[in-house]
């Protein structure tokens, strides 16, 4: 079985700093492999030590996503693909989907897509289903478990108020949610071992797709601004003393402003 | 890029319409759209379209020119019955492809979420995720969307100007649910299902439906909403004691939902819901930008966090600094003080 993993470097969000003026500070944020994307790893060497797989690793971006493709291989992925051009830049949804998709085909010979969910950085949730389009593969998302059977697949799928149990042929492509698993821990072996392997490295001539579609000049959308939300609206006024007089302070608050 | 489309024969928003089992979904999530839609088809001088795909559901179809819609594409056939994401893509992209709207709204539901990225891969349009404000641009009468993104820590504003439909998935509980009207009018235009169980490839073997919880959280009028500092010991308990002294719901930050105290359908924030209710009681609430996201237009905030300097006080109205198991009892018989 060849199972194929999308993974994507994002800037640890939960990291996040504020400065006085309550702007974000974008600088200086660690990079990892996203949340969701691990899960799918984790997915996809479970299957290889269960049923045996060849797990390769692909993802867009600059160059030095080198460093997740790597802790990848550390996990225990095969093959890692690394899709790195000034053309590829300032991808939105679509643009990122053709790409990844056309790197896929190219790849070929597949059984299962895992991509993660969502992206903690773009949360989009949009680049998984928009491959599978690509590909016209049967879409399973948000994965809570994957069972693989003779030539078919079936998850348990987390779908707002409902759990399903969806089957579909392979290939297919899998979105993971962080319910199905928890990640390993790059092996010290393999950490070192990871430094000697070939990432194979695709650029848009590479990839065989239309030059309009790649980048900031093939993404349908644009963006107009970026800008903080709201924050610090309220003037608090604290209430001290004792947790008994504080409390009995608040009820009057409350009951002159009509709240209770 | 392929050969530009010709823009202005795009016209209309739509809007697609979730089911279970024929009737209209707990969440109102697609009536909310169908509210936004319709102030957005009004603003272009355009019609309102609903899209609706499903079992049984020439009913709902009608309740939803009630909710403002001027027409409802329907799409009513067993095989439609549960939302597999395959055949409904296809039979929306090939109505959008023929009747060519200028807007196509989504909820931002897992459903909708599932469907929409597949519909705007398909017809080589742009989609901006998870929206909590839209409207139109008076110069260029084009679609302007702002979402969350970087886990709410910034807001990004996101046109499509050269491809169409315009689209957007749309989070719960930002927009309000429309009036019903009984007395209004509209067509309903049934679409034909050509499709067989045979050619879906994907089966859906089990669905369960979760509990519901009491009440919608986004309708109360006051909230107890617990965080992490609020789950040690017996202070969960005595927080749902406190709810009920308040006539209040208990709502919570996304830690307390992933401890099982608390369901899905009560977490506020960014990934939860999104609450204004008169009173907001945080009790050990750190108050990231997460979780204010889905809480700071409520209209009395008070907090109550053991460390002067959280961040949640810069969104209260009144602080209370302390541990919680020791003021939430004091809360408790203070309330019942002045019931007495
Ligand atoms: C503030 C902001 C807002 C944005 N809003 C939108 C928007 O509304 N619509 C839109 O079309 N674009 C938007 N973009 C652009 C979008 O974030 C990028 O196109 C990004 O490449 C993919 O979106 P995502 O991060 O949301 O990924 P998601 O779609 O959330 O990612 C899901 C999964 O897809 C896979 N994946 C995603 N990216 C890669 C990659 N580069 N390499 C390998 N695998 C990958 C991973 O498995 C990942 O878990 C926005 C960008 C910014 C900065
Ligand atoms: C992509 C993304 C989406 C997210 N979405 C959401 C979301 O929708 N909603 C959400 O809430 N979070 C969300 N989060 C998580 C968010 O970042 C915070 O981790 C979370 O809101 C913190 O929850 P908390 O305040 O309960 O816990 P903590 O941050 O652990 O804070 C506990 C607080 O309680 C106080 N405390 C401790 N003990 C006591 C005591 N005995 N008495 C009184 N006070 C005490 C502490 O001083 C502290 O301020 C999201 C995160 C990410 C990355």
């Amino acid at each position: 079985m060849k199972i194929i993993v999308c993974i994507k470097q994002v800037p640890d969000v939960t990291e996040v700093k504020w400065d006085e003026n309550g702007s974000l500070i974008r600088s200086g944020l660690p990079s990892i492999i996203n949340p969701n994307d691990k899960n799918a790893i984790e997915a996809a060497l479970t299957l290889k030590e269960e049923k045996g797989a060849e797990v390769t690793v692909v993802s867009m971006g600059p160059p030095q996503v080198e460093e997740a493709l790597r802790e990848a291989l550390a996990m225990g992925c095969d093959h890692a693909v690394l899709l790195t051009d000034r053309k590829f830049g300032g991808a939105d949804c679509w643009a990122t989907a053709y790409t990844l998709g056309l790197a896929i085909k190219k790849l070929g010979n597949f059984d299962l897509i895992f991509s993660g969910v969502e992206a903690m950085d773009g949360n989009t949730a949009q680049v998984g289903p928009e491959i599978a389009d690509f590909l016209e593969l049967p879409l399973l998302s948000y994965a809570e478990s994957i069972e693989v059977g003779d030539g078919t697949v079936k998850i348990h799928q987390k779908m707002g108020d409902l759990t399903r149990v969806i089957e579909g042929p392979m290939p297919a492509l899998i979105t993971c949610e962080k319910e199905l698993n928890v990640p390993r821990i790059p092996r010290m072996d393999l950490v070192f071992e990871c430094f000697e392997k070939e990432i194979q490295v695709l650029g848009m001539a590479d990839v065989d797709g239309e030059v309009g579609n790649f980048g900031l000049k093939g993404s349908p959308t644009r963006l107009r601004k970026v800008f903080s939300p709201k924050r610090a609206k309220a003037q608090v006024e604290f209430l001290d003393g004792t947790p008994k007089e504080s409390s009995q302070k608040l009820v009057e608050k409350l009951q002159e402003i009509n709240a209770i | 890029m392929t050969a530009k489309k010709d823009l202005s024969a795009y016209k209309g928003v739509w809007v697609f319409v979730e089911q279970f089992q024929g009737k209209l979904t707990r969440s109102t999530l697609s009536l909310e759209i169908l509210g936004e839609g319709r102030k957005l088809a009004d603003k272009l001088g355009s019609e309102l379209t609903a899209v609706i795909l499903g079992e049984n559901v020439e009913e709902t179809a009608k309740e939803l020119i009630a909710f403002g819609a001027d027409k409802v594409l329907m799409a009513d056939a067993p095989v439609l019955a549960d939302y597999r994401t395959e055949l409904y893509t296809d039979i929306i992209c090939k109505e959008a492809e023929e009747r060519k709207p200028d807007i196509l709204l989504v909820g931002a539901s897992a459903t909708g979420r599932d469907l929409a990225p597949r519909i705007s891969f398909r017809l080589h349009t742009g989609c901006t995720a998870d929206c909590t404000e839209l409207d139109i641009d008076e110069d260029k009468k084009i679609l302007v969307s702002t979402r969350p993104a970087f886990g709410g820590n910034v807001m990004a504003t996101i046109l499509c100007p050269d491809h169409r439909p315009q689209m957007s998935t749309v989070r719960a509980g930002v927009m309000a649910v429309p009036q019903k009207d009984e007395s209004r009018t509209g067509e309903i235009i049934k679409i034909e299902v050509t499709a067989k169980e045979e050619d879906a490839q994907v089966k859906v073997l089990e669905v369960k439906q979760h509990e519901a919880s009491a009440q919608n959280i986004q309708e109360a009028i006051r909230v107890v909403s617990a965080g992490m500092g609020a789950c040690s010991g017996d202070c969960f308990d005595q927080l749902k004691d406190l709810a009920k002294e308040l006539d209040a719901e208990i709502g919570g930050t996304r830690p307390v939902f992933e401890t099982g105290l608390i369901s899905h359908d009560v977490q506020i924030g960014q990934t939860g819901k999104t609450v204004r209710p008169e009173l907001y009681l945080a009790v050990g609430i750190s108050g990231t930008v997460q979780h204010t996201t889905g809480m700071a237009d409520s209209r009395t905030v008070v907090a109550i966090n053991k460390d002067p300097n959280a961040e949640i006080f810069k969104f209260a109205h009144y602080g209370i600094v302390g541990d919680a198991k020791d003021v939430v009892p004091q809360l408790i018989e203070q309330l019942k003080a002045v019931k007495a």
